[in-house]
């Protein structure tokens, strides 16, 4: 049975189960339909007045109920919304019991503005408040509910207890590459002979005033608010910045062995992954390329495939300038002459920049790319960016015969991450 | 691959801590068993400050400084010092292949800023609106950066051109123990050769303070030992902790000197709803890892903190290993969270090498005097709210 094994002798990962959410719906078949038609699913934010903010769009998750709301809270229950689907599609494990690991990537995690606010009320200080009177107030209440909620291993520990993951579940945040970050780590795990199977998760909720204006203040975000629908346009020349959104992905990965034996349906092999960290700025990218290269060689390196067997690009392609331009740049340097021949397309158009979790989202689309064989496109591109030749699948999906496909993850802070994913051989 | 375990070292060690800065430093400071806290800044709740540091020696660049708040400061400096001490700093072909794994949490909040607009939000005409107003006016752009858990990893990435790859855990003390294990893991499984792991801690912030107070957890008005501070605190703490792992066949071919051997990391996590539950925890890890070092030439850094009910477990854990000598070096340090099972991990390094344990950190029963040789020393880290981890170094003679 060699092909249990890849071409480096090492138990090959396939994946059996597959769970989203983000701004256009609950589930996969929903997702999957309206990335096909081109939907998107960024609106005016609803959550909180946006009136005197110059951004005042994104792609917020407001029809799933949380309470009381917070950004872990409503992180906890999207997580848990795609751990379930993924779950109950791989037939792995029992209710409260999986048989191995987690990786989730979360956002980090702090006290928000209706906590603090709460413990200055407590506090009663009218005026003139000082942290040591939060402080006083915090220790006199009972607020213990806000410790457990606040902890950076909240979101991870209650999706553990529930689904009743093995171990100690790690929470991970490599910034936007964190999706494509917990993946990596279960198809490391799994490689390494530790387990049989790990649920990668990852989740993203933090579209709330301080947020988005943190984003905003550092001129990441697009401001062409109206209309919603039409902001995120990566690899157009009039992009201006990337729109954020919620949403949660989560993959179960399984070594291909165990996964036959026990007559599981493949969806799809991770046979790749590769990272490489920037050491050129905290929010841009040496201006060289090479990092993100080096991370795009090391995955398809590591899937022992060469560039050209590259069939279909699934882009960070965020709609920020900067991004847009460097990709492509890495892009024709990792695929030469073939690079406009490849089709390359942005589910971000569609549904905004899911941060924390858009490596697992987009590894979930890019798995249905594969499986249906049908490539949802890049929307809004209405105006080609003339330093960006590229196929980006514009405005309809599209047929194509694919066999694996590169997904790609750069964060702030310089750490970039590229998964190959590949059809089940055979 | 996988068949062969390959042999894992610590080569570099970077610490900062209350105690002061580096092994010999900490070394002494452990001998000598005097903890240093500070009473007063943060009254009633005691902190063990960080010692003195002169950043500009790791981070020579005054603008990545300011670019940092002060955890990250302290992250980067401790890094600098572990890629020192192991002698690959600006070693650009190894730095390209380290693999770096950083436990963080996040940055300080702007408490002016927090403190006006919490004066300001009763009396605001538009809640909602006057938030956003101020925030924009008043926030710093690049505070963010700062603050961002994963930036500690990018800064060190900046100043010390570690690029093989960066990821950061998260999740207070439990992010510390697995972003160990991991990066042991993968040097045993050949997944990698030579890897930097660590992380930082501010204890010195008013808003750490708050959030911890929210569950009590706060030791106050008076210092105790952390195995006598009924009914249960923790003294907050800044300290920085990274470690140089390297696989054998690598650190020969440099010719690199080993501190000490990592010979297993272990975690677990229990939902601690039933008493026992962590004692049982620790019972599980010592069964993986623990079970065939002799106590004739072993010894027991625990990472006990003084929360309950992990301290009393812990406690009671110990004695019934009580041929070990144990050490709870957290009333010397008091506790950093995600560091705080790293730099245990250090000091087990530092007192195999030296081949003896060192003095009782409190007149404990359970921290009894030792005078044997050292070969094997198991570390312990509990969570004060989740996350039990065990560790076994070993002596490389």
């Amino acid at each position: 049975m060699t092909q249990m094994r890849d071409k480096l002798g090492r138990p090959v990962v396939v994946v059996t189960g597959m769970g989203v959410v983000t701004s256009l719906g609950v589930g996969k078949a929903e997702n999957w339909q309206k990335l096909l038609a081109g939907q998107s699913g960024i609106r005016a934010i609803k959550r909180f007045p946006t009136s005197n903010l110059k951004t005042r769009i994104a792609g917020c998750i407001d029809f799933i109920p949380v309470s009381p709301f917070s950004a872990p809270a409503l992180e906890e229950r999207l997580g848990e919304l795609a751990v379930e689907e993924a779950i109950a599609e791989s037939g792995l494990g029992r209710k409260g019991y999986f048989p191995g690991p987690m990786f989730l990537a979360v956002a980090p995690i702090e006290i928000d503005w209706p906590q603090r606010e709460e413990l200055a009320k407590a506090s009663g200080v009218d005026g003139s408040i000082t942290y040591d009177d939060l402080i006083r107030a915090a220790g006199s209440g009972d607020f213990r509910a806000f410790h457990n909620r606040f902890m950076f291993g909240s979101v991870a520990e209650s999706l553990a207890d529930k689904f009743g993951t093995q171990g100690s579940p790690i929470s991970l945040s490599t910034a936007c590459a964190s999706g494509a970050s917990s993946i990596q780590l279960g198809i490391e795990a799994i490689r390494r002979g530790e387990t049989d199977a790990a649920l990668c998760a990852a989740t993203e909720g933090s579209v709330n005033p301080e947020s988005l204006i943190r984003f905003s203040l550092l001129s990441a975000i697009s401001t062409q608010n109206d209309p919603p629908e039409g902001a995120s346009k990566p690899f157009s020349k009039n992009r201006d910045g990337f729109v954020m959104a919620e949403g949660a992905g989560a993959l179960v990965l399984e070594s291909y062995e165990a996964a036959k034996a026990r007559g599981a349906k493949i969806l799809g092999v991770m046979s790749g992954c590769g990272e490489n960290a920037d050491s050129f700025h905290r929010t841009r990218s040496s201006p060289d390329g090479k990092p993100i290269i080096g991370c795009m060689h090391a995955a398809i390196a590591d899937a022992g495939l060469s560039p050209d067997e590259i069939d279909y690009v699934n882009a960070h392609g965020t709609s920020t300038p900067e991004n847009d331009k460097m990709e492509c740049g890495a892009l024709t340097a990792v695929m030469g002459d073939r690079v406009t021949q490849v089709p390359v397309s942005s589910n971000k158009s569609m549904i905004g920049h899911t941060l924390s979790a858009a490596g697992a989202v987009e590894s979930v689309f890019t798995l249905l790319t594969l499986e249906g064989q049908r490539i949802p496109p890049t929307i809004n591109y209405a105006m080609p960016d003339p330093v960006i030749p590229l196929d980006v699948v514009p405005n309809f999906a599209r047929d194509a015969t694919m066999r694996h496909a590169l997904s790609n993850s750069f964060g702030f802070g310089g750490q970039n991450v590229s998964l190959v994913m590949s059809r089940e051989p055979g | 691959m996988t068949d062969a375990k390959r042999e894992a070292w610590i080569t570099g060690i970077g610490i900062v801590s209350s105690l002061g800065e580096g092994p010999e430093a900490h070394w002494q400071a452990l001998s000598d068993g005097k903890p240093v806290y500070d009473a007063t800044t943060f009254a009633p709740c005691i902190v063990h400050p960080l010692a003195h540091v002169d950043f500009d020696k790791q981070i020579p660049k005054k603008g990545d400084q300011r670019q940092m708040e002060q955890w990250q400061r302290i992250g980067t400096y401790a890094a600098g010092l572990a890629l020192d001490s192991a002698k690959v700093k600006g070693d650009k072909d190894i730095l390209a292949r380290t693999h770096m794994i950083v436990a963080a949490g996040g940055g300080e909040r702007d408490s002016a800023v927090d403190c006006a607009i919490l004066d300001g939000l009763p009396k605001a005409p538009d809640h909602d609106l006057f938030l956003n107003e101020r925030l924009m006016g008043d926030l710093r752009p690049t505070l963010f950066l700062a603050q961002l858990s994963n930036l500690l990893a990018g800064n060190i990435s900046i100043v010390h051109g570690v690029v093989g790859s960066s990821r950061t855990f998260m999740g207070e003390e439990a992010a510390g123990i697995d972003a160990t294990r991991i990066a042991l893991a993968r040097i045993n499984a050949g997944q990698s050769d030579i890897a930097l792991v660590g992380a930082a801690h501010n204890g010195e912030r008013r808003d750490q303070l708050m959030l911890y107070e929210c569950g009590h957890y706060n030791l106050k008005n008076d210092y105790r030992p952390v195995w006598d501070r009924e009914p249960g605190g923790f003294a907050i703490a800044s300290m920085g902790a990274f470690l140089v792992l390297e696989s054998r066949e690598h650190a020969e071919k440099r010719g690199a000197t080993p501190i000490a051997k990592l010979a297993a990391v272990a975690s677990d996590r229990c939902a601690r709803r039933q008493p026992g539950e962590i004692k049982a925890s620790l019972e599980k890890l010592w069964g993986k890892v623990g079970s065939a070092v002799s106590p004739a030439t072993g010894a027991i850094i625990s990472g006990a903190c003084g929360a309950e009910p992990g301290t009393s477990e812990e406690k009671a854990f110990l004695a019934a290993h009580a041929d070990f000598p144990a050490r709870a070096t957290g009333s010397l340090i008091g506790h950093g969270f995600e560091p705080q099972f790293i730099i245990n991990i250090a000091f087990a390094a530092l007192a195999v090498q030296h081949g003896r344990l060192f003095a009782p950190c409190a007149g404990a029963a359970i921290e009894k005097a030792s005078d044997g040789v050292l070969d094997k020393t198991l570390v312990t880290g509990v969570g004060h709210w989740r996350g039990e981890g065990l560790a076994l170094v070993e002596a490389v003679r």
